[in-house]
């Protein structure tokens, strides 16, 4: 690269010494990206927005909240009704974490579907599930601050899992509380973590970058990008696209904040806390459903918190656990089913997480808690052996120019 | 030159000497400053402060039982029906999942002490008001995941796997109970 590349001579003078204009012109501008990505793609940058409105909101919110058992709730509520536009900044804050968990999901089947764990991409990934736990203990953590029914049963019965754990559990849970019950200590250092642990993500998320950059994108057919006809640079082609899937993203946001925002909320709480009286059914946040349902298939305390770690642990090693060398599922005729299998299973485990544990629930639980371990640590590492895999295309412009070679990909680029 | 080997190979045994005791004295200053910083998030000396509450039962009738707050947790006590007492000495601790005698968990049998926390996963099970669910056995019952405790706060049946706790509570008077 030349470095009079730019024009404007304070850029110029400044990139000669500090080369950001550079980087950016390079990692944002030419960075080379395969050219058959799907909108399924879209959902990294989006992930990214939810990021930044989640971090933009939270600042100006904790600017009017009072981390305090006596004040809290009321706090909240004076946000909703007397700051100006504290409504809509909560509601977009609240919302936003289920928005961020929808999107972060999809990221996630996506990278499922089309292999984007495998060789040469497993550090990308273990990144990506450790941003998936960071998220999880932000959005817990914040949900106990409005402090009401939801916010500290929830908290009660979250922080009670690790009594589970034998001999230092119950010092463990102490600790976690500054005091024998959720209260005023437990939500200070809640409110502490909650505003720091974002930064931490944001920090995570560069690394996820550093190591997407690296070998660049996955794309929808899973093989090697092998040369230059494979790919489009990242602007203008794929900030147009993802601009456009923000817009589609913001007017479903926009819906639910304005015409539904309390549909993935609890009733119970807009109930300020009372640790005397527990609400008569405990549900947590939609987002945690699938992994509460876990929790509450296996009989044994302790064993039913092993089951709901390890559902995310089994995430860690899914690079080494998956043994077929074909990422994207277009050329697994058998894993593709599975795949969408597993898809329902997670919903199926969802919607159980959400009904009482009792009678036929339990069961389904138990079942699709089974079936979920199978498909990570049996189907992964077996099906490569069974499976017969379709022959992979020999390049990424083959299936979309129909010629094969890189000689007649070239020649149409020519035209172009 | 084995002279000069054999020196050789004990400075080396000395450096590694000095680098294994620099990393071991550096890690034990870590851990002594990382202490505070960890230490800090149990309870407070004005949280332990707080760990104890004084009842008066004098005003607590046959039947009736009042839930107070100790370290923020409910404590349930409620003053027996000789009833009640017959049924929670009687039953067999045959089939219980956590056997324990009715003796060994009130000092007083007339007044059964509680913590009123769930042991399965820290809800606060109804029974102390009148119209609550008591569950099957009479004592009180959980509705989180549908616990069943009787008359002297033992599971009998559900998820929970103890014995409602017992706090560490002794009789001031005859009608004083100090409990913490």
């Amino acid at each position: 690269m030349s470095k009079s590349k730019f024009k404007n001579p304070v850029v110029k003078w400044i990139d000669h010494r500090l080369p950001v204009f550079s980087f950016m012109d390079h990692e944002l501008n030419h960075y080379p990206t395969p050219k058959n990505l799907n909108y399924f793609w879209n959902f990294g940058s989006l992930a990214g927005f939810a990021l930044v409105t989640m971090i933009v909101t939270g600042i100006v919110l904790s600017m009017n909240y009072t981390a305090h058992v006596d004040y809290a709730f009321d706090s909240v509520e004076r946000i909703m009704r007397d700051v100006n536009h504290g409504w809509l900044i909560r509601y977009i804050h609240m919302n936003g974490a289920s928005f961020f968990f929808i999107v972060v999901y999809i990221h996630i089947f996506r990278g499922l579907y089309y292999g984007s764990y495998k060789a040469p991409r497993e550090l990308l990934w273990i990144l990506g599930v450790l941003i998936l736990l960071l998220m999880m203990a932000t959005a817990f953590m914040g949900y106990v601050l409005p402090w009401g029914q939801m916010s500290f049963w929830g908290a009660t019965v979250i922080t009670n899992l690790f009594s589970a754990i034998p001999l230092v559990g119950e010092s463990i849970v102490t600790w976690l509380w500054g005091g024998f019950s959720v209260d005023n200590s437990t939500l200070n250092r809640f409110f502490s973590l909650h505003f720091v642990l974002p930064f931490v993500i944001v920090g995570v998320v560069i690394l996820h970058l550093v190591a997407l950059h690296r070998f660049g994108s996955n794309n929808p057919i899973g093989i090697d990008v092998r040369g230059t006809q494979d790919t489009v640079p990242f602007s203008p082609y794929y900030t147009i696209k993802d601009l456009f899937g923000l817009s589609v993203f913001l007017s479903f946001f926009a819906a639910a904040v304005f015409f539904f925002p309390n549909f993935m909320g609890h009733p119970d709480n807009y109930i300020e806390a009372n640790p005397m009286v527990t609400p008569a059914h405990i549900v947590p946040e939609w987002y945690f459903l699938p992994f509460y349902a876990i929790l509450r298939a296996v009989p044994d305390k302790l064993g039913g918190v092993l089951f709901m770690f390890g559902a995310i642990a089994v995430l860690f090693i899914l690079p080494w656990l998956d043994r077929s060398s074909v990422r994207s599922s277009q050329f697994r005729p058998i894993y593709k089913i599975f795949f969408w299998i597993l898809l329902l299973d997670c919903v199926l485990l969802g919607y159980l997480g959400a009904m009482p544990a009792e009678g036929i629930y339990v069961i389904l639980s138990r079942i699709a808690t089974a079936y979920y371990f199978f498909h990570f640590l049996i189907l992964f590492p077996l099906l490569p052996y069974i499976e017969k895999t379709k022959p992979l295309p020999i390049s990424i412009s083959e299936p979309i120019l129909g010629g094969g070679s890189a000689a007649s990909a070239f020649a149409v680029r020519e035209k172009r | 030159m084995p002279k000069n080997s054999k020196s050789k190979n004990s400075n080396e045994g000395k450096r590694d000497f000095l680098i294994v005791s620099t990393y071991t004295i550096a890690g034990i200053g870590a851990a002594a400053v990382a202490w505070p910083l960890i230490d800090q998030m149990n309870p407070a000396a004005d949280t332990l402060a707080l760990a104890s509450t004084e009842v008066d039962l004098s005003s607590l009738e046959e039947g009736q039982a009042i839930t107070v707050t100790w370290r923020g947790k409910p404590v349930f006590v409620r003053h027996r029906t000789p009833e009640e007492i017959k049924l929670a000495k009687q039953v067999s601790l045959d089939d219980m999942r956590h056997p324990e005698r009715d003796e060994d968990r009130v000092p007083n049998e007339k007044y059964i002490v509680l913590v009123g926390v769930c042991t399965h996963l820290g809800c606060v099970p109804l029974g102390q008001k009148s119209g609550d669910v008591k569950g099957q056995y009479g004592g009180w019952f959980c509705p989180c995941h549908g616990s069943h405790y009787d008359h002297s706060g033992r599971i009998r049946k559900g998820p929970a796997p103890t014995n409602l706790e017992v706090p560490s509570y002794k009789f001031l008077s005859d009608n004083v109970i100090k409990i913490g």
